[in-house]
């Protein structure tokens, strides 16, 4: 018998969006390596190339372009498996929303490699990148939405089929991502569109910043959990069947994906806490939106906990912690995502600092920050998507992940949490001595900046230590996924890769959960209650606006 | 919908601990004044100079005697590049910028202000130790990013 998989055309589409994911994974690890030695003093870099030239292309490729690309290419393995083979329609737009991605991730590349767009990832205005590196960011939102709806049409479909049935977790999970991601979008669009295109073009002569900031992080904030909903998905969905377990609630499980709906949008000031131009009544407001996605966390950390537990119990574990022992250790699918979620509990503690009001000022745009997003989309989301990657790519590819490329899947999770464990705790140290982000090399001449290179763990070598084992893992995951897409011999039936989805008894759910045009409604009325005052506030009383400035 | 006793714990616990965290944050915010910097007085980034405070950058006693410090950042420093302000005594400083977003973030304190054009950010401190304090810029503002830095002295009065 030979191996299967899902139909031909969603296997071509998943393998290429995990194609220019990883490619950009490569390029955007590279980058953080030659930082690290850039921010040492260790390395020269040649004149053509510029340190914030390479920042700016590290950040936009890991955590843009390699979490969008994956996360689309496992929605769709994953839609077209729980809820059948895509129509020639689905088929047709994801590819077009795919191209159109594809364009405007090449596009802003560009720009960024030609030093015409070293803005960063967030952009801020009123520096002015060429033109075209905003219509590459338009472009490639816009391609994220065509595949978006041609997913959500899909599943219509299929519950048009299926009138009165709850939808499968995984796909109900997939729209609830994508609704956010579309609700989340409209802030960095209306910006782009109305604000920095025109700008940049000298259409317009300048620019409200304020305003600019505000929609950049309406749209920043839901942009981390557009990252993190796909790696939960792993967590409900996928890891409860690799260790032989079924999923703990099927309706808690959907509750947090909505709560996360309702409060990761409605909360952007909370990066803006250190800023003029927003009244501190509305800071705190969403402080406390912010505050409310501690609910949905509680909830999944509680159902995953519980899942290995009655897992282990089945296998035989006693005591307390007997269970711990039983649990598939050997197993990297299962290994990479609990150590990924271990990441997130001081990944997920160190996010309640930083987003508490007043305490904001101890560690902002410091390298705390830093640390910070290395624990949480880093580790947590990045290494759960190499979990995933170890088995959707065999797959998808037909091929077998042999017992060797097991074992350096291994080495490459220790490797990856070791590097991490280094890089991040210096720079959550360093932070809190007061350490900009940001920065390349500097000779600050202050012995509190000079302190920065003597301490232990507070130092800017320990962070290049770890950044260099992260390269190295980064590298070793690269030779994986390259043996299982090209090289690694072909399945048979027996030893074919499956697509692992728990089984979720879904007779209570509640079908409330289900009725999006509610959910959405509430969603639209806590944005409006949050954003609605401040940035009227923001346009009426507009200080003259800004032009542009190329600073580097 | 069902749920788990040891889940009602668990959440129950949960949302104790928030309710306490946004209590301490609230009372310490708006009882205690430990707002974060802000401000919401705008002014025209190209016409600083002749915008008080701002048309005489420095350190300003007030009637009250607290001081205020007017700070102009560009890129890549900030006016004036050196100041001397007494220890114990509350600091008003008051921020903007001429180009881009720049910040002004005082090592070793809590001060850690972002510098938007055509707002005016605000903080007040009081210095307990003299010594000499860093100032860095922690916002990305251009390819001089990391030389941006001033000086204050906290001297004792």
């Amino acid at each position: 018998m030979t191996a299967v998989s899902i139909p031909n055309p969603e296997r071509k589409l998943a393998l290429t969006n995990l194609g220019i994911a990883y490619t950009a994974f490569i390029v955007g690890t590279l980058c953080g390596l030659l930082q690290v030695f850039i921010r040492n003093d260790a390395l020269q870099l040649p004149a053509w190339l510029d340190y914030y030239q390479i920042l700016t292309a590290h950040g936009v490729l890991l955590a843009l372009i390699f979490t969008t690309f994956f996360i689309f290419g496992f929605f769709q393995s994953g839609m077209s498996r729980t809820l059948g083979a895509f129509g020639p329609k689905v088929v047709f737009w994801n590819w077009v929303g795919l191209i159109i991605t594809a364009t405007g991730t090449v596009m802003a590349t560009v720009m960024i490699v030609s030093g015409e767009a070293s803005v960063l990832y967030t952009f801020y205005a009123p520096m002015m990148a060429n033109g075209f590196f905003y219509v590459g960011l338009a472009l490639f939102v816009v391609g994220t939405w065509v595949q978006s709806f041609a997913l959500a049409g899909h599943y219509l479909v299929w519950r048009k089929e299926n009138k009165g049935e709850k939808s499968p977790l995984f796909a109900y999970m997939t729209v609830a991502t994508i609704i956010l991601w579309i609700i989340a979008c409209l802030g960095v669009v209306a910006a782009v569109l109305f604000q920095f295109i025109p700008w940049a073009f000298g259409w317009k002569e300048s620019i409200n910043v304020e305003l600019s900031r505000s929609l950049f992080w309406y749209f920043g904030h839901p942009l981390v959990y557009f990252w993190l909903l796909p790696a939960y998905i792993g967590w409900y969905v996928i890891v409860p069947k690799i260790i032989g377990g079924k999923v703990f609630s099927d309706s808690l499980a959907r509750l947090s994906f909505i709560l996360f709906i309702l409060f990761s949008i409605p909360v952007g000031f909370h990066h803006q806490l250190t800023e003029p131009g927003i009244a501190s009544f509305w800071k705190f407001l969403q402080t406390i939106l912010t505050f409310m996605v501690i609910v949905p966390s509680l909830m999944t950390a509680f159902s995953m906990f519980a899942v290995f537990e009655t897992r282990g119990r089945e296998l035989g574990g006693k005591g307390l912690f007997g269970w711990f022992r039983k649990l598939p250790w050997k197993d990297v699918r299962f290994t990479s995502i609990f150590i990924a979620m271990l990441f997130f509990i001081p990944g997920g503690a160190g996010g309640i600092i930083n987003a508490s009001f007043q305490m904001n000022e101890v560690i902002h745009n410091t390298l705390w920050v830093v640390g910070h997003f290395h624990i949480t989309v880093g580790t947590p989301v990045a290494m759960t998507f190499f979990g995933i990657t170890f088995w959707l790519i065999p797959f998808l590819t037909k091929r077998v992940f042999t017992k060797a490329l097991q074992r350096l899947a291994l080495i490459q999770i220790i490797t990856w949490s070791i590097g991490m464990v280094l890089m991040s705790t210096a720079q959550h140290v360093l932070g809190l001595f007061g350490a900009p982000r940001r920065t390349a090399y500097t000779g600050y001449q202050h012995e509190d900046a000079l302190a920065w290179f003597e301490g232990i763990i507070s130092n800017h070598v320990t962070m290049a230590v770890g950044g260099s084992i992260l390269f190295l893992s980064a590298s070793l995951l690269i030779f994986i996924v390259v043996q299982l897409a090209w090289f690694a011999p072909m399945a048979e039936s027996a030893t074919q890769e499956t697509f692992p989805i728990a089984e979720s008894d879904a007779r209570e759910t509640p079908g409330i959960l289900e009725n999006w045009k509610v959910w959405i409604g509430v969603a639209l009325v806590l944005i409006a209650v949050a954003y609605t005052i401040p940035v009227a506030d923001m346009i009426q009383h507009a200080p003259p606006g800004s032009g542009g400035f190329r600073t580097w | 919908m069902h749920l788990h006793k040891y889940e009602k714990i668990w959440l129950t616990f949960g949302f104790a601990a928030l309710i306490i965290f946004l209590s301490v944050v609230g009372v310490s915010a708006f009882h205690q004044g430990h707002t974060p910097a802000g401000g919401l007085q705008k002014v025209d980034p190209d016409n600083l100079e002749s915008t008080p405070p701002f048309d005489n950058p420095g350190v300003h006693e007030k009637k009250d005697g607290s001081y205020e410090v007017a700070v102009v950042a560009e890129a890549f420093g900030y006016t004036p590049g050196k100041i001397q302000v007494p220890a114990g005594e509350k600091v008003t400083f008051k921020v903007t910028s001429k180009d881009v977003t720049h910040s002004f973030s005082i090592v070793d304190t809590n001060v850690n202000m972002m510098v938007v054009p055509g707002q005016v950010n605000e903080k007040t401190h009081v210095f307990r130790d003299p010594g000499k304090y860093l100032i860095v810029c922690n916002e990305y503002c251009g390819s001089g990013h990391h030389f941006m830095s001033m000086e204050i002295e906290v001297v004792d009065q």
